[in-house]
């Protein structure tokens, strides 16, 4: 391995796949059981954070940044003037071992330009995962793109040796696809998704009746979509993410707010700010819908379309339907625990144990962690004192927001610039 | 020994030495204790210091005793807590197995309970440090094919990451080192041992120097730094979530995080 190619090529590829967000290392049940390198059975580690404060798991980096198509919001699209380079099959083999030997990566995030066609790459990915599992005794975790329109016996054969496989939807309308993406078809998107499904809801029932079925993507499928390109709604984005969910069986959407890369009219101009607060909302609701027992429709509906940025979705619905409240901690079952504002699970299961040997007052959640400056008002515990002022919805988010200070102050409030 | 005084136990420093502790307290029904460990004894001018032998008999009595009474968690909360090394903790876990062996349920989940809660956070925090080491030890290669990693844990959390790194590791050589401890973890392709080793004069943990480690190493450091760097998004730059994740003080066996 030539150290100084390899340097540079690492730079380019690496620079490339950064703006997929995925990082998870967890979910998968890989064993090192053939005394090789490498086991995948614990939670994920986060080896490292980067400067913008995002974890570094795996190794992720594309194979190529060659591509046939012109995506708009993507840095690597044919018409963009830009270095290129490839590795080769062995080369992503070495590096990934001896970063892995090292402990600097859980293992490997796969990626990749299209170049020639979209089988001609797949088959390159499955390549390296093939290489790494079988003549390297690889056990770490290898997550692998899988291309869109990739053939079903492709898909097949990377589900063995990946952990888990995600092709990104982008873009999460229709119109907008159409707009910024127009050589590509949500079908070729969908296609290589379903055929995952498929082998997984098979695996699962086969491995029932034959213990020794080889593994297939045991830590699943994943998505991204960009927010804030295409002028989608957060209604348009969670109900999407929804539907992955349910029709999919996704273990995670990832949200990535879209950073402003070209000139093209028909996105954000270079210079706007990555809508962070809104990605982090998001992240929240997704959240809401996956933990806290949470339908899509009751955090964003036709008369909600988008989420108050100035408070948490959960407080954002508890602040609309305060008939449901106070909540009494100490009676309450988990679901309803779960939709106080403030209350995170962690903090659900702690109350629900701790109750078992005495009834709760306010001493005893502050000391387990609760945020109470948002809780308080909608909870009871064995106390007198408790919010007895008849407050509306509005009146209650300003007294909240009046004593709470938030990290996204600077986004909420700009200073005026008198200058200007 | 009279009863009245206050009694400063002495003991080795191990868990079981704890135990052992626990155990003479109970045989000899003593009401006030302090604890001190050995390493540490300081002259004190009231009570009665008495050094306690570790004995694993009576230490397997006080742990048997303690599991029953507990649940699986709750007693591993117990023994990640002595970890934490804290002052007097030794004082609080007594509390805590006193408190268990009288309770009629297993009182870990008691989280209204001061004594259950604190020790169920210094746990966390315990369990957090033996995290941060699973991620962050770097592995650098020695000239004699062994994977070598310096850390400085807050708490004595090598006991802890031994099997992590023994089932993921399971055909390479690799030493992890407690440089604040001075003790280490050597994993020879069969199995783990504790180890001491007197480092020579010249080793600076902080660099990587051929005299020590394979030329390859160097190369591979310099990788991972500029993956590190490439892989950073900087219209997202964020150093106060950056520095969250990554505690300045661990910044000095991070290869990536070198100028």
């Amino acid at each position: 391995m030539s150290f100084e190619r390899t340097q540079e090529k690492l730079k380019i590829l690496a620079d490339a796949a950064k703006y997929d967000v995925s990082c998870s290392s967890s979910g998968s049940n890989r064993k090192n059981t053939n005394k090789g390198i490498g086991d995948a059975t614990g939670m994920g580690i986060c080896h490292s954070y980067t400067e913008d404060g995002r974890c570094v798991s795996l190794l992720k980096i594309l194979l190529t940044n060659h591509c046939i198509f012109d995506c708009a919001y993507c840095v690597t699209r044919k018409s963009n003037d830009i270095k290129r380079a490839a590795f080769k099959v062995q080369e992503v083999v070495d590096l990934t071992i001896n970063f892995y030997r090292r402990n600097y990566i859980e293992g490997l995030f796969l990626s990749s330009g299209i170049f020639k066609s979209a089988d001609y790459t797949m088959e390159r990915l499955v390549a390296v995962a093939k290489k790494l599992r079988l003549e390297e005794n690889f056990n770490g975790y290898i997550h692998l793109k899988s291309i869109p329109g990739a053939s079903d016996e492709l898909m097949k054969e990377a589900g063995l040796y990946a952990d888990r496989l995600s092709v990104n939807i982008e873009i999460p309308t229709k119109e907008g696809l159409k707009l910024l993406a127009p050589e590509k078809n949500r079908e070729d998107f969908l296609k290589p998704m379903r055929k995952v499904q498929n082998e997984i809801t098979q695996y699962q029932s086969e491995k029932k009746i034959i213990k020794s079925t080889p593994k297939y993507a045991p830590a699943g499928q994943s998505t991204q979509m960009i927010i804030g390109a295409s002028g989608e709604s957060d209604q348009q984005i969670m109900w999407t993410s929804n539907y992955f969910y349910k029709k999919f069986n996704l273990k995670r959407v990832y949200y990535s707010g879209y950073i402003p890369i070209s000139y093209d009219h028909r996105l954000p101009q270079l210079g706007t700010d990555v809508p962070m607060l809104r990605e982090n909302r998001l992240y929240q609701t997704d959240w809401l819908m996956r933990f806290y027992g949470f339908e899509v429709h009751e955090i964003l509906n036709n008369d909600h379309q988008n989420l108050d940025l100035e408070v948490d979705p959960k407080l954002g619905w508890a602040l609309r339907n305060l008939q449901h409240f106070p909540i009494d901690v100490n009676k309450a079952d988990k679901l309803m625990l779960a939709r106080i504002p403030g209350l995170g699970m962690k903090s659900v299961h702690k109350i629900i144990q701790a109750r078992q040997f005495r009834k709760l007052n306010w001493e005893h959640l502050k000391r387990m962690g609760v945020a109470l400056n948002r809780a308080k008002y909608f909870l009871v515990c064995d106390s007198r004192d408790f919010e007895r002022r008849d407050l509306t919805g509005p009146q209650l988010k300003s007294i909240i927001l009046q004593n709470s200070t938030s990290k996204y102050q600077k986004i909420l409030s700009p200073q005026l610039n008198l200058f200007e | 020994m009279r009863i009245s005084e206050e009694h400063i136990l002495v003991y080795d420093s191990t868990f079981d030495g704890f135990l052992t502790c626990v155990f003479e307290i109970y045989e000899l029904k003593l009401k006030q204790v302090s604890f001190q460990r050995k390493n540490q004894t300081q002259e004190s001018l009231f009570g009665i210091s008495t050094e306690i032998i570790t004995d694993l008999k009576k230490a397997d009595r006080v742990w048997q005793g303690v599991k029953n009474k507990l649940s699986a968690r709750g007693s591993l909360r117990l023994y990640y807590a002595f970890l934490s090394e804290q002052p007097q903790v030794e004082s609080l876990l007594l509390t805590y197995i006193q408190q268990a062996l009288k309770s009629t349920i297993p009182l870990d989940s008691d989280f209204g309970n001061e004594t259950v809660l604190k020790v169920s956070q210094i746990a966390k925090s315990v369990g957090r440090e033996k995290h941060r080491m699973e991620a962050f030890v770097r592995f650098k290669l020695t000239k004699d094919d062994i994977y070598f990693a310096n850390i400085e844990p807050d708490f004595d959390v090598l006991p802890l990451i031994s099997k992590h790194f023994k089932s993921r590791y399971a055909d390479q050589k690799w030493i992890i080192y407690d440089l604040k401890r001075q003790y280490g973890l050597y994993y020879d392709l069969e199995k783990v041992d504790v180890i001491n080793l007197t480092l020579p004069a010249n080793f600076d943990p902080t660099q990587t120097t051929n005299e020590f480690f394979t030329p390859s190493e160097i190369e591979f450091q310099t990788l991972w730094q500029n993956y590190f760097q490439s892989t950073n998004i900087v219209a997202r730059k964020n150093t106060k979530l950056h520095i969250q994740h990554v505690p300045k003080r661990y910044w000095n066996y991070l290869s990536e995080k070198k100028p």
